[in-house]
C-alpha cells in the first residue's frame, strides 16, 4: 500500500464486502430493535402495535431472568475453566515425543467435529443415564447409587458437555504455541537450574499467555450462546436450573410465540456480551499487543 | 576451580555414532576452543559436559568428581546459546537474576549481584528492558551476565557469535577475551570460524567427525600441523596442497605452503603464474594464481605489490616453512 493510487484501489476493491458485512449486521440488529419496542405476538400477529418499554420491563421481571444471566456466566467461565486448565495440561502431554503420537492427536482432535445436538444425546443416553449411562455403570460397579445427573447436577452436566466439546479447540491451539517455545530456551532454564515446574512457572506460561487470550476470547463468543446442548438434555429445566440467557429468548420466542419480548432479550443479550466483553478485554486483551 | 576431564566420552544418536570415543584434559582457567566443520560433533560434545545430552558411553569428570549422570543444573557450569536464549517476557533484570533466584538466594543478594554483573557488562542503563528492546551486542551481554552471576567454574559458549555481524563480531570477541582475564575462569568455546578459535583461544581441539584431529596451542597448530585437515583448517587463507611431481621431489605425498610463505617477485622464481582474481585487502592482497605445471595456487603479498588479472608473477615457496604430508595424510617430521 504504498502510493495514493493503490490505497483509492484497496479501498474501492474492499467496498462491497465491507459493506455486505455492514448490511449484514446492522440489517437484523435494527430489525430486533425494532420489534422489542412493538406488542407482536404470533398468537395475534394482526394486532402489532408501539409499546415502549413494556417488553424490556416484562423481560426483567420474568423470575428466570436473573437466573439465566447467573446460568449463562456460570456456563461461559465453567467452561473457559476446565477448558484452558484441562486443554494446557492435554497440550503438555501431546507434546512429549511418544508412540503414535499422530493417532493420539487425531484422536485428541475429533471430538470438536461433532455437532453439539449429537454430541449432546451422545452424552445424555450413553453416558450420564441414571439406567444406563457409562457413569452409572461406574457407580453401581461401586456399589453407589447411580447419580441422575441432568435432575441432580443439570447446569454442571451442561458445563461437561460443553467443555467436552470445546476441549480439542483449546488443547490445539495451545500445542500449536507450546510447539513454537524455543528448544533453547527450556535448556538454558535446565542450566539455570529450574525444575520442571519452574520453568512451567516462569518460561511456558508466559509464552504461552497470548495463545490462552485467544482461546478465551474465541471461546466466549461462542459460550454466551450454548442453547442446542440444553435444548436436548436438560431443555432448560428443571425448573430453570439450567436455563441461559440464549434458551430463554428462545423459550419467550418460540414457546411463548412473543417476538417482542424476544427481541427485547436480544438486546439485552448483545448488552450483556458487550459487558464481558469489555471486562475480557481489559483483564486479558494486554496479552494480545505485543 | 573448572578442570574438565572427558575419558572415552561417545554419542550414538540410533545409528548415527556423532562421536566415536574422546579423551580429552582442559585444565583449570584454560580457555579451550572446539572447532571444526558443521557437523563434526563439536556442539554435541559441549552439550555433553552441559548435561544437555546423555553420554553413551564414557565418563566427564568436573574437578575431579564424577558428573556423567548429574543434571545440567548440578554440574556448577554456565552456558551462553547461540541465539542466546533470553526469557522474552523477563526484563534484562529479572532474565540476570533467573539462575539466582532458583537457587533461592536473598533478594538483596541477587540485585548487588546483578548490578556487579551489570556494571562489568555495562547493561546498567538497561535493566529494565524487555530483550526485544535490546540490539544483538546487548543481548549477547544479557547472556553472558546470566552465565556469569552463577559464579559458575566453567563457562560453556555454543558459537555465541554467528548471529552478529562482522564488526560486532569482533567487538565481542575482545570482550569476551577481556572477561576471560577478568576472571580467570575455564572456558569453553565453540565455533566453526577459525579466526575465533585462533585469536581467542589458549588451547584449540580440532573436531572432524566426531574425532580430535588435533589439540595445541593457535601457534602450533600453525606451525606444525600433524595432519592434511589441520593444515587445511587453520590458517586463512587455506594452505596450498600441492600433488605430484613437487611433492615427490621432497619424499612427500602431499606438499603444503601457507600462502604467506610465498616470496613474489614479478620478474624470477621458482614457480610462474597467471593471475585469475586479486583481492585486495590494503594491507594485504591476495592473489588466485593458475601456475604452470602446478595448478591453482593462493598467495599472500603485499598490499602494494600491484598485480591484477591476467599478469603473470613468479614465485618461491620458503622450503623451510614447507609442509609435507604421507599417504595417510599425517604430517612427515623433520
Amino acid at each position: 500500500m504504498a502510493t495514493q493510487n493503490t490505497k483509492t484501489l484497496a479501498r474501492l476493491m474492499m467496498a462491497p464486502s465491507v459493506l455486505l458485512l455492514l448490511v449484514w449486521m446492522i440489517v437484523p440488529l435494527a430489525m430486533t430493535l425494532w420489534f422489542s419496542f412493538q406488542n407482536y405476538n404470533l398468537l395475534n400477529p394482526a394486532n402489532v402495535s408501539f409499546t415502549g418499554f413494556f417488553n424490556y420491563e416484562y423481560f426483567y421481571t420474568d423470575p428466570a431472568f436473573f437466573q439465566s444471566i447467573w446460568n449463562t456466566l456460570v456456563i461461559v467461565g465453567g467452561v473457559l475453566l476446565i477448558t484452558v486448565v484441562g486443554g494446557i495440561a492435554i497440550a503438555l502431554l501431546l507434546d512429549q515425543p511418544i508412540f503414535g503420537q499422530g493417532i493420539v492427536r487425531i484422536l485428541v482432535i475429533s471430538p470438536f467435529f461433532v455437532m453439539p445436538p449429537v454430541a449432546a444425546l451422545i452424552w445424555k443416553n450413553m453416558i450420564m443415564h441414571p439406567g444406563y449411562g457409562v457413569l452409572a455403570d461406574i457407580a453401581k460397579f461401586f456399589g453407589l447409587r447411580p447419580v441422575d445427573w441432568f435432575a441432580q447436577y443439570p447446569l454442571f452436566s451442561i458445563v461437561v458437555i460443553v467443555a467436552w466439546q470445546w476441549l480439542p479447540f483449546a488443547t490445539l491451539i495451545l500445542l500449536t504455541a507450546l510447539q513454537s517455545l524455543d528448544g533453547e530456551q527450556k535448556e538454558a532454564a535446565e542450566m539455570d537450574g529450574a525444575n520442571f515446574f519452574n520453568r512451567f512457572i516462569y518460561l511456558v506460561l508466559p509464552h504461552l499467555a497470548r495463545a490462552i487470550t485467544v482461546v478465551i476470547l474465541i471461546q466466549t463468543i461462542f459460550l454466551l450462546g450454548v442453547y442446542a446442548e440444553i435444548l436436548v438434555t436438560t431443555n432448560g429445566g428443571p425448573g430453570y436450573a439450567s436455563t441461559n440467557l440464549a434458551f430463554l429468548i428462545y423459550r419467550t420466542a418460540l414457546l411463548g410465540y412473543d417476538v417482542g419480548g424476544a427481541s427485547a432479550g436480544g438486546i439485552i443479550a448483545v448488552v450483556l456480551a458487550n459487558i464481558v466483553a469489555f471486562f475480557l478485554m481489559r483483564a486479558v486483551g494486554k496479552n494480545l499487543d505485543r | 576451580m573448572g578442570s574438565i576431564t572427558l575419558r572415552q566420552v561417545s554419542k550414538v544418536f540410533g545409528e548415527a555414532k556423532v562421536i566415536p570415543s574422546i579423551d580429552l584434559e582442559i585444565n583449570d582457567g584454560e580457555f579451550v576452543v572446539f572447532v571444526g566443520p558443521s557437523g563434526c560433533g563439536k556442539s554435541t560434545l559441549l552439550r555433553l559436559i552441559a548435561g544437555l545430552e546423555d553420554v553413551s558411553g564414557g565418563q566427564i569428570l568436573i574437578d575431579g568428581k564424577d558428573v556423567t549422570h548429574a543434571a545440567p543444573a548440578e554440574r556448577g557450569l554456565a552456558m551462553v546459546f547461540q541465539s542466546y536464549a533470553l526469557y522474552p517476557h523477563m526484563s534484562v533484570r529479572k532474565n540476570i537474576a533467573f539462575p539466582l533466584k532458583m537457587a533461592k538466594m536473598e533478594q538483596s543478594a541477587i540485585d548487588k549481584k546483578v548490578e556487579a554483573a551489570a556494571r562489568v557488562l555495562n547493561l546498567t542503563d538497561y535493566l529494565e528492558r524487555r530483550p526485544s528492546q535490546l540490539s544483538g551486542g546487548q543481548r549477547q551481554r544479557v547472556a553472558i551476565g546470566r552465565a556469569i552471576v552463577r559464579e559458575p567454574s566453567a563457562f560453556l559458549f555454543d558459537e555465541p557469535l554467528s548471529n552478529l555481524d562482522a564488526a560486532l563480531r569482533g567487538t565481542m570477541r575482545l570482550e569476551i577475551s577481556d572477561l576471560h582475564h577478568q576472571l580467570k575462569t575455564t572456558m569453553v568455546y565453540v565455533t566453526h570460524d577459525q579466526v575465533e578459535a585462533m585469536t581467542m583461544a589458549d588451547k584449540i581441539v580440532v573436531l572432524n567427525r566426531g574425532n580430535i584431529e588435533q589439540v595445541g596451542s593457535p601457534l602450533d597448530l600453525y606451525k606444525s600441523p600433524r595432519n592434511l585437515f589441520v593444515a587445511g583448517f587453520i590458517g586463512s587463507p587455506k594452505m596450498n596442497f600441492i600433488d605430484g611431481a613437487y611433492a615427490q621431489s621432497r619424499s612427500a605425498r602431499t606438499a603444503g605452503i601457507r600462502p604467506e610463505h610465498l616470496g613474489l617477485s614479478k620478474d624470477s622464481g621458482t614457480w610462474r603464474g597467471t593471475v585469475k582474481v586479486a583481492e585486495h585487502l590494503g594491507a594485504d592482497t591476495f592473489l588466485h594464481l593458475d601456475v604452470d605445471g602446478i595448478g591453482p595456487i593462493t598467495a599472500r603479498c603485499d598490499g602494494e605489490f600491484g598485480a591484477y588479472h591476467g599478469d603473470t608473477v613468479y614465485m618461491t615457496p620458503d622450503e623451510s616453512k614447507l609442509h609435507r604430508f604421507d599417504d595417510k595424510g599425517l604430517a612427515i617430521r623433520g
